[in-house]
């Protein structure tokens, strides 16, 4: 296992350089001035010299990629062009928001795809398999943005019952924050709960087609108890695999929704820096996304190797 | 199943009726493929056909005419410039599929390219090419998309790259998996051993029968790509205004929401069903042709 791990943060440290590589060419890729380009109209020869002199642009390329990786690595991932402000303390500022709305999706999503995709595998060729079946193509194939506004347009328009779109504090008012979240993370979620609709389904089935699922049946146990003690304790790991990827996933796919729902997220974030050619909050926000990103994969990977023994030999 | 004999003509490829005839009856076979089947038939139409189809100007405002509602002269409504609903859904088919086949097509000659030198070659090759698909598979898609068009800069040829760039590390992936199991079959050997070169090996040997996931997985990328330039536009990166695009239409239509659903509502359908035909499409593509998988699937199913 020992080996294993170093294998696995070797890899991961060497695809997590090539990321900074491509974060950090992103801006010299921008044709022109990026900070000339950043600041637009509104040209101010005293902070371009200052942005200028702090971003280093004179310096070899080289020097400066050892720069930002140095700044990096000790949590410097320099100032907005726009504001001025630290890009970390931004990035910080706009994680929780993020991450809230990922967690409450992704439980959305487990709430809709462990009973559906449980129950379609033990009656597979039922007619609930079918709506199961249908589901989840429907879901992979719904444009979460599409869906944001159906849900807006029922729940805000036609009922009344939820607010179209905003953020409220949790710490200030935990029932309007609940309020807000609910649509963007039923929008996020039933899309991931589609795509884990199917996996939970084929998990389980494969364990059901298992020796071991023939064995105790054969030893006359109770259907229930082979379903809950053998099949879906072994069906478990892909799916607690599969479900770690979707939350990489979910931060990510969360942009648009959070644009939708003027939710202060990364994504709004992300979005608001193309706008405004705020190149170092892009580069802040796509790096720090790619590392929780490389992190879960590489969490998820030592936990299903230490699930899974077999694993660690491939 | 499989007959391992090197014929002069190349590789054998492993079905016994021509490929075409596998694919057109697994197709009619599936009443959910057929019916992705008529779906694109009439895509291409609308994307071929356009503005000869539609029933107005996609572009001609008729300001008095605004906000009117889904009626019979304007099946969809008209937006907040007048302008016919329907008749811009339907001109819009063209940019869509014009942006997901040529995507797409990047995607699909890069990818597996890469993952044909990945895989016949190994070694330190295999490495470097993994290494760097890793790296782009280490990036949320669409995040990736928007980075790439932050440099770009928006438009709709530049969404088509960026697009393109993103879903090629997994055709590189795909295939090279594929090529790794090929490569050391005895066809391949044999064909070696008589001293065909490497370009021969693999355009003859090789890839012919490594098509098959390639096949499934352009369909599914197909429905991405549409889906990944409507996300684009919708964030007002890819299309521009004022041509019709479904994503810059949901973007349009989202701020009418209370006034005029079916601004947003119709564009997005199209999105749905256009994405969704895609999708059955590969999935009876990859029962056709992945025999394996579905034997899995169907002995696992008579298990339960």
């Amino acid at each position: 296992m020992a080996s294993y791990v170093v294998r696995r943060v070797a890899q991961a440290l060497v695809v997590l350089l090539g990321v900074s590589v491509v974060v950090f060419a992103l801006v010299h890729l921008v044709p022109g001035d990026p900070i000339r380009v950043s600041m637009g109209t509104r040209f101010n020869p005293d902070a371009y010299e200052a942005l200028r002199a702090r971003a280093g642009f004179d310096l070899p390329l080289p020097v400066q990629y050892g720069r930002y990786l140095a700044n990096a690595a000790a949590g410097d991932l320099g100032v907005s062009f726009r504001s001025g402000d630290p890009v970390t303390t931004t990035l910080l500022g706009r994680l929780p928001a993020t991450l809230s709305l990922a967690g409450s999706a992704l439980l959305v999503a487990l709430l809709i795809a462990v009973p559906l995709g449980i129950f379609s595998a033990i009656r597979s060729g039922s007619k609930l398999d079918y709506v199961a079946t249908v589901f989840s193509q429907a879901g992979i194939s719904l444009p979460d943005f599409w869906m944001a506004i159906l849900l807006i347009l029922l729940f805000s328009g036609v009922l009344g019952w939820l607010p179209p779109s905003g953020y409220v504090s949790p710490l200030a008012d935990p029932i309007g924050w609940l309020s807000h979240l609910v649509l963007p993370a039923i929008t996020v979620g039933v899309v991931s709960g589609s795509i884990l609709t199917r996996f939970v389904r084929s998990s389980v089935l494969e364990s059901l087609g298992e020796d071991y699922t023939r064995t105790a049946r054969s030893k006359g146990l109770h259907e229930r108890t082979v379903v809950t003690r053998h099949v879906l304790r072994n069906a478990l790991v892909p799916i607690i695999t599969v479900t770690g990827l979707q939350l990489a996933y979910l931060l990510g796919g969360v942009i648009i929704v959070e644009v939708i729902f003027a939710w202060p997220g990364l994504g709004q974030l992300a979005l608001l820096a193309v706008q405004s050619r705020d190149y170092p909050v892009l580069q802040g926000t796509v790096l720090l996304v790619a590392v929780v990103f490389l992190l879960i994969n590489l969490i998820v990977d030592l936990l299903y190797a230490a699930a899974d023994p077999r694993i660690r030999y491939k | 199943m499989s007959a391992e004999t090197a014929t002069e003509a190349g590789a054998p490829v492993e079905e016994h009726a021509p490929r075409w005839r596998v694919l057109l009856s697994a197709v009619m076979a599936n009443r959910l493929a057929l019916f992705g089947l008529v779906v694109l038939g009439l895509l291409v139409m609308a994307a071929v056909l356009g503005e000869r189809l539609a029933p107005y100007p996609p572009n001609a405002a008729d300001v008095p005419e605004r906000l009117r509602p889904p009626s019979l002269r304007h099946p969809f409504g008209t937006d907040e410039l007048g302008r016919d609903v329907f008749s811009r859904v339907l001109v819009a088919a063209r940019v869509s599929l014009q942006v997901g086949f040529i995507a797409v097509g990047i995607s699909l000659a890069a990818g597996v390219l890469l993952g044909l030198i990945a895989g016949f070659y190994g070694r330190w090759i295999d490495d470097a090419i993994m290494r760097v698909t890793d790296m782009l598979f280490a990036f949320p898609a669409i995040l990736l998309a928007i980075a790439i068009l932050a440099v770009l800069g928006p438009g709709i040829a530049n969404a088509m790259i960026a697009i393109g760039i993103v879903y090629t590390p997994i055709f590189a992936r795909i295939t090279r998996g594929s090529v790794l199991s090929v490569r050391e079959r005895v066809f391949v050997t044999a064909a070696r051993s008589l001293g065909a070169s490497d370009l021969r090996l693999v355009t003859l040997h090789v890839l012919p029968n490594v098509l098959a996931p390639i096949i499934v997985q352009t369909s599914i990328s197909l429905a991405f790509a549409i889906l990944s330039e409507a996300a684009l536009s919708f964030l007002g990166l890819g299309v521009q205004p004022p041509d019709p695009s479904w994503g810059r239409m949901l973007a349009e239509g989202r701020g009418f929401v209370q006034q005029a659903w079916w601004m947003g509502v119709f564009p997005g359908a199209a999105i749905f069903v256009t994405v969704l035909a895609f999708n059955l499409l590969g999935d009876a593509l990859r029962d056709a042709l992945d025999p394996r998988q579905r034997s899995a699937i169907e002995s696992r199913g008579l298990t339960a």
